[in-house]
Parts: C-alpha cells; sequence; structure tokens
C-alpha cells in the first residue's frame, strides 16, 4: 500500500550550516516555524495585549499539561498504534497523588508525602501503560480498541472513587509547582521542556527511540531483525503512562483540585500536534522537535482566541476543522508534491 | 495426454488467444515490442523473464488494464479484435489469480468461491444456497473437497489456491493466468496443484503461469514462452529444457559456471544439527557444516527447508534433537538467542520480512547491531554512519545515499543490504534462504560473489534454493530434503549437475 | 437443529455471549429476585433500545473497517435540528419526523465519508475531528439550553404492550422497542441478504481484493457512514421520546459504550468481521449487567469500570495471535506420508 516515500529523509543527517540545522529538524520544521511566526503576527495585529508579558506567561503556564499528554501519545503513534486514554490516566494519577495526600496528613501533609504520591502516580501511570502494551504486543489486539476499553476502565475508577466531583484539601507548598516560577520560566514548563530534550534524545539517539520507528513501519520484519519488539511496546506504553503521570502531577498542582474528565478536551489536540508536527498517521516517522513546534502553534492559537474573547465551543469545532485541514494538506502534499507541510504523506 | 495438452485437441484448432507485434510504450520506455504471444486450448503454458522484461505488462494487455499501440493482431477464438477491455477480457474469460489470491478470510469458502454472485451496483437479495451449490458443484468438478461453510482464513496456502482457482472457474474462465503459484507449498500441495491444472486441462480451460522462478517453470509447463527487456526470445517446450538453458534464455548471458566445491577441514563443526524434528515439517534432519563451507540445501518446491532455516534461527523451536554451535548444545527461545550464539538469517522473503522497507538504507543495516553502534548508552550517528559506509563498500551496494528508503534500491542490492546488515552482527554461521529471489538472473552472479568471499573468510554458510544449478554450482555438499526428511547428500565435484537435477526431480 | 449447530459453531463469538449472557441472568434471577421479571425485563428493552439502533449502524462501519465515534453528537444535532424546524412548521408527526432525521443524519455520515474516501484520512481521526466540529457547533448554537416544548407524537408515551404484574407493578414496552426492532431487522437484510451488504465484509475483509473485483469503492465508504448516520438520527429521536426533552450533550459518551458493546459482539476494528446477532447480544450484556449491578445497589460509578475491564479481558481473550497459538501447524497437518 506504501510505495517510496519522496522527499523523506531519515531522523539523522550530517550536514554542515544552515542546511544542516533543518535536515537535522526536518523539512517540516521550516513551514512550522513559518506558520508560527503568521499566526502570532496575525493574532497581535487583531488583539493589542497579544505580545504582552501576561499573554506569554498565561500560555507558558497552560502548554506544559497539553504538551506532556502530546508526549504520552506521541510514541504510540509512531510505533502505529494509538493512546486513547491519556487524559483520563492523567486523572487517575492525579487522584493517586490526591489519595495519598488524603490518607496522610491532607493540607498538613509534608514534602516526603509528595514526594511518596508522586512515585504512586507515576506508578500507576505505568502500570496503565504496562497492561495496555502487554495486550496489544502478546495477543495482536488493535491499539485503538485497547486504549479506548483501558480509557472506559480508568474513566469509570476514576468516577467511581471520586463519585464525579472535585478532590481537593492539597498542601500550600505544591503551589509553586503549578504557579510559580524558576528565572522567570515557569517551572511547569521547565518540567516540559526537560521531558521533551529527553524524548528528542531518545527518539533520536535511544535504542528504544529506534525500535519504536522500526515497529512503526513494519513490526514482523524488525522483530526477525532481532529486536524484541514485544519488550519495546511494552515500554512505549509504559513511558506513556509515565507522562500521563507527570501531566496528572502537575495539573493537580495548577488548579489545587483533581477531577475526573478535567482535560478531555486534550485529547483531540494532542492528536492534532502529533500530526501538524509531522508524524505519520500509520507509524514509523515523526520528528520530536516539530511537534514541539506544532505543539506551540496551537498553544498560541488558544491563547490568541482566548484573548480575542471567542467563544469556547467554537474553538472546540475550530480545533476539528483544523485537524481535518491539516490532514487534508498532507494528502494534498503528498498527491502534488510540494513538500515542507509534513512530507511523510500516504495515499 | 501428451506435452501437457489433451490429446482430443486436433492441432489446428484456434488459439483461445492469439497476440502479433504487440507493443506497449510508457513514458518512452518500451514495456513491449512486438511481441507474439498465443495460448492453445487446454495447454499449461509459462511466460517466463526476468524483472522488468514485460511479463506483467502483457497480462494488464491480455486482461485489457492496458492498451497496446495499433499495427497490433489481437484475437480471441479466432476472430479479430481491436483490442481488450476489462469487460471483454472477463466476457473472453481471462482471469487472473495474483500472488496474494484476494481472497477474503473472513467469508465462508462458498461466497469466496461463488463471490461473483455478490457482486453489482445494484443491491439484490443474496441467495445464499445457491451460492453453496455453485461452490460444490465446482468443487466436485475440480475433484476437490473442502468445508465450504468454514471462514477461508483457517486454511492454508495450497487450499486458499484452490479456492482462487474455483472462483475463476465460475467466473467462466477459459485461460487462468496464476502469478508464482507454487512458491510458498509444499511437495504434496505442489503435485495437488499439477492434478488440478490437469483437470482444467482435460476440459479445454488452458492455464498460464507467469514466473522467472526456473524450477517452477520446468516442472509445471509444457511450453515456455520466454520474454526479455520487452522483447520475445522464443517459444519452446519444456520437455528438453534446463534450467541453466533457460536462464541463458532469460537473461542473453551465457553463464559460465565452475564447480567451486572444495574441501573443508574436520575441525569442531559451526553448526551440528541431530535428529532435527518438528511435528508437520521436517523429520530425524541431522547435518553438520564446517567453519568456511558453503551447504546447498535443495529439494523441490516446499520440502521444509525454510521450516528447519527458521528452527535453526530459533524462531520455531523444534520438537526433538539438538542444534549445537561450535559443539556447544545451544536452547534457542528466540531469534535473540540465535543471534547471540553467531546466527544470522537473510530471509526469503525481502519485502515484508528481510528489510523494513519505508525505512533508510542506513537504518536498516544498523538494526540487527544497536550495541554496536552505542556511545554513552545512545545511537552514536557517526559510528552508524562508519559502519553504514563499510558495508556499503564491502558489497559493492549501488546507493544514492544511505539515507534514501529501502524501496529505492534494485533487487539485487536490496538483497545486499539484507545479507550485509547479518554480515554486520559478525556471525559464525549465515543462512540464505532462497537469497536470489526477485533478483535479475544476472545480477545473482555478484551475490554469488559475495558469498564464496564471505566463505573464504571462514564464515559458514547454509544456502537454501530451488535452483539445483545454484546450490550445485556454489556449495561445498549439497543436500537433498524431500518431504521433511534429508534423502541424499551430494559432492558437486563427483556428480555432474544433470545427475543432481534428475535427483531431485525423480 | 442441525443447521443451528452448525451455525453456532461457525460462530464462537456469538455461542460464547449467548452462554455468558445465560449465565449471567441465571445468577442474577437468584441474587436479584426482580430480575426475572416482565417489568424489569421490559424496562431493559426499553433501555436499551436506543443504544442497540445506534450499535446496528456502527457495526456497518466497523464491518466495512472503519471506525465512528462522531454518531452520538451526530444524533443531538439531529434531535435539535428536527425539533427546531418540526416546531416552527407546525408539529409535523412520527413520518416527517423520522424522514427529516433519517435525511439529516445520513447528511452528516456523509461528511465523514467525504473526507476517509475523497482524502484518505483514517477514520479514527476523521471522526475525532467531526465529533468535535458537531459538538461545538451544536453547543455554540443552542448555548446549551435545552427544548421542553416539544410536539405532542413525539413525546406522549406510546405504550405497545402493557399489563400489569401480580406485584401491582406494571409492565410497559415502549414505542422505541419498536423502532429499534425495525433497525435490527433492516441492519440485519442488509448485511447478510443483499448483495451491498457482502460486499461490504469484503471490502472490510480485503480492499484490495474488493477493488479488482470491481467493487465500487466510494460506495463502500458512503453506505456505512450513512448507514450510521441514518440510525444515529432515528435513535436520536427515540431518546427524545423517553426523556421528553432535547439536551444537546445528553448523548456525549454514548458512542463509547455502544463501541464496547458492538466489539464485545465480534466486531473488531480491522473490518470484515460482526454480525447483528452478536451485536445484539453485546449490547444486551452490557445492559443486562448495568442492570443488574443496579438491582444488587452497587454504585453506579462502578459500572463503567466494570464494563472496561469486561472489554480489555473480551479482546484480550478473542485475540487472533492467541487462536493462532492454539491452533497451530493446521496447515501441514498429515502432509508428509
Amino acid at each position: 500500500m506504501v510505495e517510496a516515500v519522496p522527499g523523506l529523509r531519515s531522523k539523522r543527517r550530517r550536514a554542515s550550516g544552515l542546511a544542516g540545522l533543518a535536515a537535522a529538524v526536518g523539512p517540516e520544521a521550516i513551514g512550522l516555524a513559518v506558520a508560527l511566526i503568521a499566526v502570532i503576527a496575525i493574532f497581535s495585529v487583531f488583539s493589542p495585549r497579544f505580545l504582552t508579558r501576561a499573554t506569554f506567561d498565561s500560555a507558558a503556564f497552560q502548554l506544559p499539561e497539553l504538551g506532556l499528554l502530546t508526549l504520552a501519545m506521541l510514541m504510540p503513534i509512531i510505533s502505529g498504534g494509538l493512546n486513547l486514554s491519556v487524559t483520563f490516566t492523567a486523572n487517575i494519577c492525579g487522584l493517586t497523588l490526591a489519595w495519598v495526600f488524603h490518607a496522610y496528613g491532607g493540607m498538613d501533609a509534608g514534602p516526603m508525602v509528595f514526594l511518596v504520591g508522586s512515585l504512586a502516580a507515576l506508578c500507576v501511570g505505568a502500570a496503565t501503560g504496562l497492561v495496555m502494551g502487554m495486550v496489544i504486543a502478546f495477543t495482536g489486539a488493535h491499539p485503538i480498541l485497547v486504549s479506548l476499553s483501558m480509557m472506559i476502565f480508568v474513566r469509570g475508577l476514576g468516577e467511581f472513587l471520586t463519585r464525579g466531583g472535585d478532590i481537593s484539601g492539597f498542601p500550600d507548598f505544591i503551589r509553586p509547582i503549578g504557579h510559580g516560577t524558576l528565572l522567570g520560566i515557569p517551572i511547569p514548563m521547565l518540567i516540559l521542556i526537560a521531558a521533551f530534550v529527553v524524548w528528542h534524545v531518545m527518539m533520536s539517539r535511544g535504542r528504544l527511540g529506534f525500535g519504536t520507528y522500526m515497529i512503526g513501519s513494519n513490526i514482523e520484519a524488525t522483530r526477525y531483525s532481532g529486536v524484541n519488539t514485544k519488550r519495546v511496546l511494552v515500554m512505549i506504553y509504559v513511558l506513556s503512562g509515565v507522562m500521563c503521570g507527570i501531566a496528572g502531577i502537575i495539573m493537580l498542582a495548577r488548579f489545587n483540585s483533581v477531577r475526573v474528565g478535567h482535560g478531555e478536551a486534550y485529547l483531540l489536540i494532542t492528536v492534532l500536534a502529533c500530526f501538524l508536527g509531522g508524524v505519520n498517521p500509520f507509524g514509523g516517522f515523526g520528528r520530536v522537535t516539530s511537534v514541539f513546534l506544532a505543539l506551540v502553534i496551537l498553544q498560541v492559537l488558544s491563547s490568541g482566541l482566548n484573548l480575542l474573547g471567542a467563544n469556547q465551543h467554537l474553538a472546540t469545532a475550530m480545533w476539528g476543522i483544523l485537524l481535518i485541514a491539516v490532514m487534508v494538506l498532507r494528502w494534498a502534499s503528498a498527491r502534488f508534491g510540494f513538500f515542507g507541510r509534513g512530507g511523510s504523506g500516504e495515499g | 495426454m501428451t506435452n501437457g495438452i489433451a490429446d482430443d485437441v486436433p492441432a489446428a484448432t484456434p488459439p483461445i488467444l492469439s497476440l502479433r507485434n504487440v507493443s506497449v510504450t510508457f513514458g518512452g520506455v518500451k514495456a513491449l515490442q512486438e511481441v507474439s504471444f498465443e495460448v492453445l486450448p487446454g495447454e499449461v503454458q509459462c511466460i517466463a523473464g526476468e524483472n522488468g522484461s514485460g511479463k506483467s505488462t502483457l497480462i494488464k494487455v491480455i486482461t485489457g488494464v492496458y492498451r497496446p499501440e495499433p499495427g497490433n493482431d489481437f484475437a480471441v477464438g479466432g476472430k479479430t479484435v481491436d483490442a481488450m477491455t476489462p469487460a471483454q477480457a472477463r466476457a473472453a474469460g481471462f482471469q487472473v489469480i495474483w500472488q496474494d489470491l484476494s481472497l477474503f478470510n473472513e467469508m465462508t469458502v462458498a461466497e469466496n468461491i461463488a463471490i461473483e454472485a455478490v457482486l453489482g451496483a445494484v443491491p439484490r437479495r443474496v441467495d445464499h444456497a445457491a451460492m453453496r451449490r455453485t461452490a460444490t458443484a465446482v468443487l466436485e468438478r475440480l475433484g476437490m473437497q473442502l468445508d465450504i461453510d468454514a471462514p477461508l482464513g483457517g486454511f492454508g496456502v495450497a487450499q486458499r489456491q484452490i479456492v482462487a482457482i474455483a472462483r475463476a472457474l465460475v467466473r467462466e474462465a477459459r485461460v487462468i493466468f496464476m502469478d508464482e503459484p507454487t512458491s510458498s507449498l509444499t511437495r504434496q500441495e505442489t503435485l495437488l496443484l499439477l492434478d488440478i491444472v490437469r483437470t482444467l486441462s482435460e476440459s479445454g480451460i488452458a492455464v498460464v503461469f507467469v514466473s522467472h522462478r526456473l524450477a517452477e517453470v520446468l516442472e509445471i509447463s509444457t511450453r515456455v514462452t520466454v520474454l526479455r527487456d520487452g522483447h520475445l526470445v522464443g517459444v519452446y517446450p519444456t520437455k528438453d529444457m534446463t534450467q541453466t538453458r533457460l536462464a541463458e534464455l532469460m537473461t542473453g548471458k551465457t553463464l559460465n559456471q565452475a564447480v567451486t566445491a572444495r574441501d573443508v577441514g574436520d575441525a569442531v563443526p559451526v553448526l551440528s544439527v541431530s535428529g532435527l524434528t518438528r511435528q508437520g515439517e521436517y523429520k530425524d534432519v541431522s547435518f553438520a557444516i564446517h567453519k568456511g563451507e558453503t551447504l546447498g540445501l535443495t529439494g523441490l518446491l516446499g520440502a521444509g527447508r525454510t521450516e528447519l532455516a527458521l528452527s535453526i534461527f530459533g524462531m520455531a523451536r523444534p520438537d526433538s534433537g539438538e542444534i549445537a554451535i561450535d559443539g556447544v548444545p545451544v536452547k534457542l527461545r528466540s531469534n535473540r538467542d540465535a543471534i547471540r550464539v553467531g546466527v544470522g538469517y537473510v530471509s526469503e522473503d525481502r519485502l515484508s520480512l528481510g528489510l523494513i522497507q519505508q525505512q533508510s538504507i542506513a537504518d536498516n543495516l544498523v538494526v540487527t547491531v544497536l550495541d554496536r553502534i552505542l556511545e554513552a548508552g545512545l545511537i552514536s550517528p557517526r559510528k552508524q554512519q562508519r559502519l553504514v559506509a563499510t558495508w556499503i563498500g564491502n558489497l559493492a551496494i549501488k546507493v544514492g545515499a544511505p539515507d534514501d528508503p529501502v524501496t529505492t534500491l534494485s533487487g539485487g542490492n536490496q538483497q545486499r543490504v539484507a545479507i550485509a546488515k547479518w554480515l554486520a552482527t559478525e556471525p559464525k554461521l549465515l543462512i540464505l534462504d532462497c537469497p536470489t529471489v526477485g533478483v535479475d538472473v544476472g545480477a545473482r552472479a555478484g551475490i554469488f560473489e559475495i558469498v564464496r568471499q564471505l566463505a573464504a573468510e571462514g564464515l559458514a554458510i547454509l544456502l537454501i534454493s530451488d535452483e539445483v544449478p545454484e546450490v550445485y554450482f556454489n556449495s561445498d555438499r549439497v543436500l537433498h530434503m524431500k518431504s521433511g526428511s534429508i534423502v541424499g547428500e551430494y559432492d558437486p565435484r563427483r556428480v555432474s549437475l544433470a545427475e543432481l537435477e534428475r535427483a531431485v526431480y525423480a | 437443529m442441525r443447521s443451528l449447530t452448525r451455525k453456532l459453531r461457525a460462530s464462537p463469538t456469538e455461542s460464547w455471549l449467548l452462554g455468558l449472557l445465560v449465565v449471567i441472568s441465571v445468577a442474577l434471577s437468584f441474587a436479584a429476585p426482580e430480575y426475572l421479571t416482565f417489568a424489569n425485563l421490559f424496562n431493559l428493552l426499553n433501555t436499551s433500545s436506543v443504544n442497540l439502533i445506534f450499535a446496528v449502524g456502527l457495526l456497518v462501519v466497523l464491518i466495512s473497517g472503519g471506525i465512528d465515534i462522531s454518531f452520538a453528537v451526530a444524533a443531538s444535532v439531529v434531535q435539535y435540528v428536527v425539533a427546531t424546524i418540526l416546531i416552527d412548521a407546525g408539529g409535523g408527526g412520527w413520518v416527517s419526523g423520522v424522514l427529516l432525521a433519517a435525511a439529516v443524519g445520513i447528511a452528516l455520515g456523509a461528511v465523514n465519508a467525504i473526507f476517509i474516501y475523497g482524502f484518505g484520512i483514517i477514520s479514527i481521526v476523521v471522526t475525532i475531528a467531526t465529533f468535535n466540529i458537531f459538538f461545538g457547533l451544536l453547543m455554540f448554537v443552542t448555548h446549551g439550553v435545552s427544548i421542553y416544548a416539544l410536539p405532542e407524537w413525539w413525546t406522549h408515551r406510546t405504550v405497545l404492550l402493557s399489563f400489569q404484574q401480580a406485584n401491582g407493578l406494571w409492565a410497559d414496552l415502549t414505542l422505541p422497542v419498536l423502532i429499534m426492532a425495525i433497525g435490527v431487522a433492516a441492519t440485519f437484510v442488509l448485511v447478510r441478504h443483499t448483495t451491498t451488504g457482502r460486499q461490504l465484509y469484503a471490502f472490510g475483509d480485503n480492499p484490495e481484493g474488493a477493488r479488482r473485483l470491481g467493487i465500487n469503492i466510494a460506495a463502500m465508504h458512503f453506505i456505512p457512514y450513512c448507514w450510521l448516520g441514518m440510525m444515529a438520527g432515528i435513535g436520536g429521536l427515540a431518546q427524545v421520546h423517553y426523556t421528553q426533552e432535547v439536551v444537546p450533550n445528553a448523548l456525549i459518551g454514548r458512542e463509547l459504550d455502544v463501541l464496547a458493546a458492538v466489539v464485545l459482539g465480534g466486531a473488531r476494528l480491522g473490518g470484515g468481521r460482526g454480525s447483528v446477532l452478536g451485536c445484539v447480544l453485546g449490547v444486551f450484556l452490557v445492559s443486562v449487567t448495568q442492570n443488574g449491578l443496579n438491582l444488587l445497589g452497587i454504585s453506579p460509578y462502578a459500572f463503567k469500570m466494570i464494563i472496561g475491564a469486561i472489554i480489555l479481558v473480551a479482546i484480550t481473550l478473542s485475540s487472533e495471535q492467541l487462536t493462532r497459538m492454539l491452533s497451530v501447524r493446521r496447515r501441514t497437518a498429515d502432509q508428509h506420508g
């Protein structure tokens, strides 16, 4: 079904200068950078308050949740699957932290409790990933279905535990994690950047990343080549779950409460960010750096619309339209061969 | 029946299909140049040619997918036609069975066979009972028995092929074109297929195989039309044809082949296999391969060779018997274990198992040796580049750029990449499973040069192939495998190629 | 009888489900005596109807190899559009209501089909997008406001069958059950007894093979999504009949429950598989479980959790690799004499 992909270059290239930089981050990055500048320019024209510190701050505080969830979505997509449970897994991880807090002092809990709770939250995330990964790896079940059922289960579990309500009552010291800054940069943003750096290194230079790309293109051939594909698949979903855990912790810190369903709307946007960033919907190709750029564009869009007072529901519809538009553009670029817009189109 | 043509067909019977001086050009490339081709009722013919010889273009002209240039003679059943459309081809009874068979696994056998009944744009009621009757009738006609209510997915390749043929019959085929039909069949299944072909032939239906597998061509058909570079080389009876001569006709080159067998030491064998048995696949297999030795393994189509290879490569655990590497018995739980003890396996199926087609050449080359290109736990692009350059040089692989996807390479170069990626693991034993499938006969010599060089450097090689000359000229010893057992061992220096071919085809 | 056992043997999933349903029902009839009463069972039928209408629509999409999670929102859109138009037009009736609902539903389904077929975008991505587009636009236009003043014919509780039990409770079978029966029967005829339906199975199973046979690929995309759209629209109508009001976001989230039930019933994401019987059994399994949990006094919040776990277990157990591992080497049995 897939013929040779025109214009495709691998993730690693050794050229020098600007050409080298372009090759390193990918052809789509140029287009994305241009789009980012265009979007910023347009919003600055329409709203004088756009290019201000306040806007940047609010965007920088909002982006991390979305960014971490996008990272959780990224590897499964590149491996040829999907993880539809990211938002509710993040919720349940947040719930885990909340539960640990409540069990050990509530608002008077100490930092140690926070540490243990966070660890527990990450473990819960990893556990959901482990279950999904194992089912997908060992039974060959469709990742969409597996992650969908996990999503239903985790959501149900969360609603069961919280009776659908908000859980709050956390100590004050966690506030900086959600609202503090270090050297002028919001702490959640620092965490996101760190996560992205780790992901970038892992995908472009790590064995796990390499295996992920290969599996996304052809899992059987990868297995024949001596890669432990089952282990790689499980790790992909475990890491996805861990990212959800970090996202859940940050959401708890930012809102000082946990509600099952918080961030539900992010699911579409994480998928959108991946495809906008040039990830191939069928797997095998996609660059972390481009996805980061795509995320920034989407966050700027979101902040800009907010500032302009756009109706929240219209914004929801717009995200859907944007997702379709990006996919149509990819189709057109593959069909008619103009590059720059995520060159790995499929027919 | 003589020559595969039913005896009661008088010599002067008009061919079902006759083409003269057919030419097709695509964007400047002449895919077919004044090719003539004819099919007699009830005959079994083969169209043989390398990749790019025009075989599939010819089929597409016959079935109406392509329009030939004017100035050709196209006659169906004695009557001239201008050119074919798919509808006319269908009406004339020309049916193609593609290699993937185009069947539907979830539907029952009956539905697959009688699929004709559910086609058509206007929704109609489906008569399930009638479909079952049709299927039963046509299977009876073929002398076959299958559970028509079972879903197709549970059946093996041979039965699926029968279903495909049955379907073609229901669609009133008069000429059935089949694309390399025996590539996944065992001996038994091949005989079954030949039985069916004979039945078809006796009722006047012609079967035309399209192939470049020399063994298949000679065994199955009675006449072979050889194409080369879009030209017709000639039409020959296969009775007295040899694989070597056929290869020469297909490539236009006389292949000077000399026996390369030599003595190898008697030291502890790199691989020794004893009493290996896997139910339904192979039985009581024992042999040894020494350092620097190339052991050929051949047999008729099927016979359990790939299954055996997979067991040695750790992917299919034998039920009993022992595998030893360098004299040490090993338990292989997966191919990773096999790779660890020094076994490499170049798969027969380069497109979906041997290489990851959409990924780059550079990445395909290192996927087996990721731990050798690490620096501080991460993949080092520099080390990867060096490794890739080394192997591209060593095996003289013609690439545009190492970052190009593997699909951009020719069959022969792709195979070199597939071999290189295993050589990079520094194996003690390399298993080559039909290494020249899909590689033009002309490019094969290059691959075997590599093989000989490797053997000279001390690598033990298990060379599996259908093509007897291939193993004969490139191995130190040849094992003949039949229906899962080793039935003979031959030294190419003491036995002639003709004798070996006779033994294999007996 | 022999053909029945033959059918059961050929359809392991349906047999399993039937067996499971029987086992659960038996267990429930002991644990919760109210279960096996007409009142309860009729109620079960009533409350399953809307989901079943959605489910048979979704089944056709899954058979063709696609997936659609936008149909519940589409149903809400149809409810709103039909209500608005008919109230303006002076009321209408069941005929105009159903026709209008079907038409709007088909149009919404066609939107999905256009992007999936015309631009080659995978169905999960398209329907995630249309979900958000439909929902966003619906909420924007309606401001989240429900419509209470609906035409009489729509909300008047029509009872098909009704009688009073010994214990004084009334067992009522309502209109949506009839609509459901028609929808299920129509889908059954479509997938099992029409050439179009069989072509859908073929296409879902092997799209390239279907193309080679000359099957119209555009039709293979439009028919499933439009059929689901039509069912969504009609199901939306039925749901309003129950709730007696049009609430824009009432159906959101249903899509996953329905998908879960259909998959439980044997349809799979890869296409080519699934049956109406399996679908019905899947939906009832989910309904019976929920009913049982209700009767046993277990928190409704536990329900989703249990369903998710059931699906996970079900797809694990029914996976191909598992069955392949167990029926290994079938092809080469008795090959070598």
